[in-house]
């Protein structure tokens, strides 16, 4: 049972950071239908950030405040910078653009800082544990299960009670209409980078927090499993990123956990085999988006 | 001074001209009712008008000002209203959502609201399906609906591409009355149809395009009366 509970809880926090970022791609996906390759640098952006600014000897809290900040500045100045210019293009082109902007984005870490990780040294508390009995759980976990239910949370009220968060629901459907409303195009796709910049951020927060260090791949991993995450949800569907990024999060916790030894190289080939099968049942994702945008 | 003046508009996509040196004017409080037969180049001169396409050619006025090219969110802060062809209601929101999303930028919150009441007691089933998604709402429910959400906007001049089309008879009647009461109301409006003898029963003027151009124009009386609607479109 002990297991199970710790399990769970690394299942969540895992998760919960895949249905951040995935969150995050769907968001801009729904609205400029630009599959975002480049996000994963947006999480490395943001960990370089709360790097130097611990380095500045910042307090923590100011230091996470810092590395969420420059995630949402990083987001707006690639949409401003690469993607805006290439607004109305075809999907493949701006997925070709996003390569471009992630490749240059890792060379000039790597050239800049260093292809190997930096350290990152964390509050004390923040690495603790906590004893329920049998039963040891990192603190780290918890906050980071606390965050994301905050960040959904912070989400869903911002899509559902904010005008801004209204036009972004109606751009996903049919932008052109929107624009008829008088709402400016580049209004609604700042806050689509914008958000998925500060989802990036906070996903970056609590990996760094788990792993202790940050590199010029940091984001390409934990980002690759989102886009498995937003298409096993749906793509394009918001609510459906979230859940897909809780179930890629929870397959692979509990496969590291409960696979004979004999098995376990074999964990990420088994783990892509059982979405692989949830797509085949399900071809839509788990939960497909209700409407596709005419353009 | 007229309301719309629009001169020698042309309107391309690729290789494809789809308005070809368009004339139109539409006085203030006027219904001008804007015909022809399907790829005429109705939706085309519609869509120039509210910005969605920027014209290749020619020049558009609004009460004097010079419009042309504007995009369309500009065009519709001045004013311009466009009720879509096939409606365009966002499915996913709900009816209330919609309307408040039509008013968004043209009323702060306390005006909006106000509005979305008014709404609500004009078209009384949009009242009642509030909550509910719009995608849900019947075809003639979510022509109402883009009309109300138009208008959340009070907008100077209103151009609307065929409400009427796909709508039950009693439905399509009822579309037409609302027309004619908003212009009792004062508001401007560009009308394409192709229910051509309602059309003519409600404007002021009626023009009739062919492959992107004029080919024939006068009152909406004179149009009825004109052998060649009357060959056209009214059977006898
Ligand atoms: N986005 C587009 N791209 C290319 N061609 C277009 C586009 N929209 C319209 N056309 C072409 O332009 C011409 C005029 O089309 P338009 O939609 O303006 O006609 P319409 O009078 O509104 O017709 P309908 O009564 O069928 O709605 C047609 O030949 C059409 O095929
Ligand atoms: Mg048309």
């Amino acid at each position: 049972m002990g297991t199970l509970l710790q399990q769970t809880v690394n299942a969540l926090s895992l998760g919960g950071v895949y249905a951040l970022l995935a969150l995050g791609l769907a968001t801009v996906f729904s609205i400029v239908r630009l599959i975002n390759f480049a996000h994963g640098e947006v999480m490395t952006i943001a960990g370089y950030g709360i790097w130097w600014a611990l380095l500045l000897a910042l307090p923590a809290p100011v230091a996470i405040l810092a590395g969420v900040a420059v995630a949402v500045g990083a987001a707006l100045a690639m949409e401003r910078i690469a993607f805006r210019p290439m607004r109305g293009a075809d999907v493949t082109t701006l997925l070709i653009t996003s390569f471009a902007v992630s490749e240059i984005i890792k060379v000039l870490f790597q050239n800049g800082i260093s292809a190997r990780p930096v350290p990152i040294v964390l509050p004390a508390w923040l690495t603790s544990t906590i004893d329920l009995g049998a039963v040891r759980i990192g603190m780290i976990s918890v906050v980071s299960i606390a965050a994301v239910v905050l960040a959904l949370g912070a989400m869903a009220l911002l899509l559902r009670r904010t005008p801004l968060g209204l036009a972004m629901r109606a751009a996903a459907e049919d932008f052109a209409v929107v624009r008829l409303m008088g709402i400016k195009a580049n209004h609604v796709v700042a806050l689509a980078f914008a958000i998925s910049g500060a989802l990036a951020g906070i996903a970056a927060v609590l990996w760094v927090a788990q792993r202790g260090s940050v590199d010029p791949l940091m984001g390409a991993t934990p980002v690759l499993k989102a886009f498995i995450a937003t298409v096993l949800g749906g793509l394009g569907s918001l609510g459906g990123a979230v859940l897909g990024g809780f179930v890629v999060g929870a397959v692979e916790v509990f496969l590291q956990g409960f696979l004979p030894e004999a098995a376990l190289p074999y964990r990420e080939a088994i783990s892509l085999s059982i979405i692989i099968g949830l797509l085949v049942l399900r071809p839509d994702g788990l939960w497909p988006a209700a409407n596709v945008s005419r353009s | 001074m007229n309301r719309l003046s629009v001169t020698g508009l042309r309107v391309r996509y690729g290789p494809i001209e789809a308005v070809r040196g368009l004339d139109l004017e539409v006085g203030p409080g006027e219904i001008v009712a804007l015909l022809g037969a399907n790829g005429a180049g109705k939706t085309s001169t519609l869509s120039a008008i509210a910005g969605l396409v920027p014209p290749s050619g020619g020049r558009i006025l609004l009460d004097g000002e010079d419009v042309t090219g504007l995009p369309a969110e500009a065009l519709a802060r001045r004013g311009v209203g466009l009720v879509p062809e096939g409606r365009r209601v966002f499915a996913s929101l709900t009816v209330a959502e919609n309307l408040l999303l039509g008013g968004a930028v043209h009323a702060p919150p306390p005006e909006r609201r106000a509005r979305l009441r008014r709404m609500e007691d004009r078209f009384p089933v949009l009242g009642e399906r509030r909550d509910q998604k719009a995608g849900l709402l019947s075809g003639g429910e979510q022509q109402m609906l883009a009309i109300a959400r138009v208008l959340m906007a009070a907008p100077r001049l209103l151009l609307m591409d065929e409400p009427s089309l796909g709508l039950a008879p009693q439905m399509v009647e009822r579309v037409f009355d609302l027309i004619a009461q908003l212009r009792s109301e004062g508001l401007t409006i560009l009308l394409v149809e192709q229910n051509v003898p309602m059309s003519l029963d409600i404007a002021n003027h009626g023009v009739v395009l062919a492959n992107g151009r004029v080919s024939l124009r006068g009152t909406a009386r004179d149009l009825l009366a004109s052998d060649a609607v009357r060959g056209a479109y009214l059977a006898g």
